[in-house]
């Protein structure tokens, strides 16, 4: 391969979403033709892009980019395996809801804006994902926080400018925290440049007290977006947002950036074993544990959908903040396939609702009895979805269990880690089967008020219901087949080997 | 190439005796002239960079007694920020003014203004800066009383007499300076200077009337009504070039003339105000209705961050950290004046669309002026002080620096300070996204939102990913400068 493309990919695959980004923000508002093009065009020429990056990664290919914004600041793009895991999910799901935006919004206003902040918000977390410094993380922090705020106040009515104001007031807060923290490491410690096993082991004379104080800034700003307890009370707010938006900032942007920024920090800026010997693993452990038993709990008193499926968020995400506090391969490997297991479940589970409330205008739970016959490819969709969540198998959220299992067993940590992953999956099948069981057996209550007259073949807009339905079918095959190469799982098996090699 | 440095100044000057002479055509003169200025700075900037700092003595009399004029990088850039924002400016004021009652007063003004600016960035000696500082008091208070109103009228008097007690005071103290040391210049006056009670009493009516010029808490009371009555291409070169020019003075004479002088205790004092303006400035833009007020209280809060600057940088010792910090003083103050004069000039737009600047009434607006409010969140993000933006590299510079010598009230000062200022920017931005319509005052073209958009990329995009040339661009001046 040249060392021209080596150098020039990763700008290009930031490139593939900026650049439609400001292309659409130039657009007549009108112009939905040539906007749909550049969306399409932008994902797909990223997902190419990407698939180049996973062959050379894999074959420990190189690439970097860098650049001088300061001195002694210099903007790094690196990809290493953990990179890749989640530059590749960013990537499938943004095609995806893509797609299921065009759909979702066709024929409202302010599409142009909507759309160029959209791919603003991917530029920003495939920018997270390909940081190679902790400069570089904060600065496509903060720039997910800006390019987001615009999506959650779409829809302009007084509560979705309250909900954008309430998530703006947490994330830049959790910001402030994040840059005191890493611009105090810095000061002290030097560039900070990620390298698989840690760096701050090997630098001498650090005083560890003050090496906690930073990780409690740093897992503090990081917290507020991975909705730690009790930093998470934006996520419910923030469910104003349109279904799209919501979509992909529970599976993927805004949530797994914090989680990734948790896994990056204590893998790659402390090292997981250093972490240990200072001692922070474990308060954070506990933090996760907590969070994971009252996200379920919340979950339970929800009526509204959307905000029953924010609270399980908030209990599933930590499961990476939890199988990254417990030392040991086997935990590492679960909390990192997580970040894509949930992803894929949570997405589905997003877009099935956002189809129920947009074909029948079924928000509520208590309104779902019998959507099942209505709208069959949707509902089991989110069956696997939710049976995923719960941890039944084949389906993908079995897994990521599994490993978070052995891994407490190995690390001696299965009396406290055990209980709480019994009782999270007793909460999850008590909030998820009773929505399931409304939806196929109960008969339908009333018609469909706001039904759509012109829906077409399907059950509702083909770009509506296939985004859930592929989803729900990769949810289903990294779980069947993640023994396969270049699965979800064998690749984090990887990544697990070169941390603690 | 030494004339390159009476070129910004000559053009002003002949294009403001132009505009006299033809009004008809005074703005096209503004625009041409203001273009060319810029395009003399970059040339200057550039021999700069090549050559090292440039002098020129007018008319051939021996140094210290004629009119000098020098350039350094310091001031090289603060030129190339004034003659940028200037010509954005002028470029918008064509149509800003088109209508107005004051057209033909303004334009003579309006480049008077800018020749003070540049004359003062080059000035050699004490006399020469004291003149040019008068001629920009002068020029500053009679745009910003154009508008009018009765309280544009009222605030430009209070602040012609405290610009004149400011000019005063500055006087006195280089009245004090020639009786000590027979010399105004400023290179012959760095070599001769010592501490003693005759030059800490110059140094302090000096400052306390450039303290009064720059608007520090707590003698920014003038400020708010000046800046936010004036008309918008007028209060956007105040508060990004005409108080910040009057910090650079102080900058300039605390780093170079003053350096032996320097006692912890004074640059502790402007930390101090600096904070306590960085506090108070925000709090105010926080609660504030109108728009431009807004602005102008966030000007105040910015210009408490420069002086907080100040303070480190003056007691820390020669080297490469100074040098850093230093650096990260000068992008922070050029974010600041492309960012804040992008700010007033959205805040005139909207208010010549929608007749008025109370932000609770501007809901929907946004939708009309799509690339205005761009601009505005652009600007906003360089004056919080978020990525990609200069001053975030600056604020993080500032940070690192304190959290190094553990001065935590510093930190906390920076972190509750940025978080005000997300608090009053988005207050506006808030007002965006919202559907309810107005009634439209004008018709507006996108080419006049132009200028705006570009100063706001200018501080929040270029001076973000390039922010590293200032560095080293101050690092060429490291080893000439003044002294």
């Amino acid at each position: 391969m040249s060392a021209g493309l080596n150098h020039w990919l990763l700008p290009l695959i930031l490139g593939s979403s900026l650049i439609p980004a400001v292309l659409i923000f130039c657009l007549a508002e009108d112009n939905s033709r040539l906007r749909t093009v550049l969306n399409l065009a932008g994902a797909v020429a990223k997902m190419l892009l990407v698939g180049v990056m996973i062959w050379g990664v894999f074959n420990e290919q190189i690439y970097e980019t860098r650049w001088t914004f300061a001195p002694g600041m210099d903007l790094v793009l690196h990809a290493d395996a953990l990179s890749v895991l989640f530059v590749t999910l960013s990537t499938v799901l943004w095609l995806l809801t893509t797609v299921y935006a065009i759909g979702y919004l066709k024929k409202t206003a302010h599409r142009s804006r909507f759309f160029g902040f959209f791919c603003l918000c991917v530029t920003a977390t495939v920018g997270l994902a390909l940081a190679g410094n902790l400069f570089t993380f904060v600065v496509f922090y903060e720039l997910l926080t800006l390019a987001t705020y615009p999506l959650v106040a779409h829809k302009g009515t007084a509560e979705a400018i309250r909900g954008a104001r309430i998530y703006l007031a947490y994330t830049l807060s959790g910001g402030l925290l994040l840059l005191v923290g890493a611009v105090w490491l810095r000061a002290i410690a030097g560039p900070l440049e990620f390298s698989q096993g840690g760096i701050l082991g090997s630098i001498a004379g650090l005083d560890p007290d003050t090496l906690s104080w930073i990780f409690l800034l740093l897992i503090a700003g990081l917290g507020v977006k991975a909705a730690l307890f009790p930093l998470h009370g934006w996520l419910p707010q923030a469910m104003v947002a349109p279904a799209p938006v919501s979509a992909l900032l529970h599976a993927v942007a805004v949530v797994k950036a914090g989680a990734f920024g948790i896994v990056r920090v204590v893998y790659d800026v402390y090292g997981v074993e250093f972490a240990a010997d200072l001692g922070v693993l474990l308060p954070l452990g506990v933090i996760a544990a907590v969070t994971i038993i009252y996200g379920s709990i919340k979950a339970l008193g929800q009526d509204n959908l959307k905000k029953r499926l924010a609270y399980s968020t908030i209990s599933q995400v930590s499961y990476i903040a939890l199988g990254t506090a417990i030392l040991g391969p086997s935990a590492t490997v679960g909390g990192l396939v997580h970040l894509v297991h949930q992803g894929l479940m949570k997405i589905t589970l997003f877009f099935a609702a956002g189809n129920y409330a947009e074909t029948l205008g079924v928000h509520h739970i208590s309104a779902m009895d019998g959507v099942g016959r209505r709208m069959p490819g949707t509902t089991l969709a989110f069956t696997i979805g939710a049976l995923g969540m719960i941890g039944i198998p084949p389906v993908a959220g079995f897994i990521s269990k599994w490993y978070l299992g052995i891994g407490a067993a190995e690390a001696g940590a299965l009396f406290w880690v055990m209980p709480v992953l019994l009782a999270s999956s007793v909460l999850n099948a008590g909030y998820f089967l009773p929505i399931l069981y409304r939806a196929w057996f109960k008969p339908a209550s009333a018609d469909w008020a706001s039904e759509e007259p012109h829906r077409g073949r399907f059950e509702t807009q083909g770009m509506l219901l296939w985004p859930p339905v592929i989803t729900a079918g990769l949810a289903l095959m990294t779980g069947l087949f993640a023994g396969a190469p270049f699965s979800p799982l064998e690749w984090v098996q990887l990544i697990a080997v070169r941390e603690y090699r | 190439m030494t004339n390159l440095l009476v070129w910004p100044v000559l053009l002003s000057l002949a294009a403001a005796l132009g505009t006299l002479i033809a009004p008809s055509n005074a703005a096209r003169i503004a625009t041409v002239a203001a273009a060319l200025s810029l395009w003399s700075v970059l040339l200057l900037l550039s021999a700069v960079i090549a050559e090292g700092p440039q002098w020129l003595i007018l008319g051939g009399w021996p140094q210290g007694l004629g009119i000098a004029l020098h350039a350094d990088p310091l001031s090289a850039l603060f030129l190339l920020m004034s003659a940028a924002v200037c010509l954005a400016a002028t470029i918008f004021a064509r149509r800003y003014v088109e209508h107005s009652r004051y057209r033909s007063q303004f334009w003579p003004l309006w480049l008077l203004l800018q020749t003070a600016i540049y004359a003062l960035l080059l000035a050699a000696d004490l006399f020469n800066i004291y003149v040019t500082l008068e001629l920009l008091g002068l020029s500053a208070v009679t745009l910003s009383a154009l508008g009018g109103s009765r309280a544009a009228v009222q605030a430009a008097v209070n602040y012609l007499i405290l610009g004149l007690l400011g000019s005063l005071l500055f006087l006195a103290g280089i009245a004090l300076i020639y009786g000590r040391y027979a010399s105004l210049d400023l290179q012959l006056l760095a070599r001769v200077v010592e501490p003693g009670p005759s030059l800490w009493v110059a140094m302090a009516l000096m400052t306390a009337g450039l303290v009064l010029k720059s608007a520090l808490f707590p003698l920014h009371f003038w400020l708010p009504a000046v800046h936010a009555n004036a008309p918008a291409p007028v209060s956007a070169v105040l508060s990004a070039l005409v108080v910040k020019v009057a910090f650079y003075l102080i900058m300039r004479l605390w780093l170079d003339l003053f350096n032996p002088a320097v006692m912890s205790t004074a640059a502790d004092l402007f930390g101090v105000f600096g904070a306590l303006a960085i506090v108070w400035g925000s709090w105010q833009a926080m609660f504030t209705a109108r728009l431009k007020l807004l602005a102008a209280y966030s000007s105040i809060a910015q210009l408490g961050y420069l002086f907080l600057f100040l303070s480190l940088v003056l007691v820390m010792p020669e080297g490469e950290d100074r040098q850093l910090l230093l650096g990260a003083l000068v992008l922070f103050a050029l974010s600041h004046g492309f960012a804040k004069s992008a700010l007033f000039l959205a805040a005139g737009t909207v208010q010549q669309y929608a007749g008025h600047d109370r932000i609770a009434e501007l809901r929907g607006v946004a939708g009309q002026l799509p690339l205005t409010f761009f601009s505005l969140g652009l600007a906003g993000v360089a004056l919080i002080g978020l990525p990609p933006s200069g001053s975030f590299l600056a604020k993080w510079q500032l940070l690192s620096t304190t959290l190094l010598a553990g001065q935590w009230y510093w930190v906390a000062v920076v972190v509750v300070g940025s978080l005000m200022a997300c608090v009053y920017m988005f207050r506006v931005l808030s007002v965006a996204f919202g559907e309810e319509g107005v009634a439209t005052q004008r018709i507006h073209s996108r080419r006049e939102e132009l200028p705006t958009l570009a100063l706001a990329v200018t501080a929040t995009l270029i001076l973000g990913l390039g922010g590293v040339w200032v560095w080293r661009v101050l690092d060429v001046g490291a080893a000439g400068g003044l002294g």
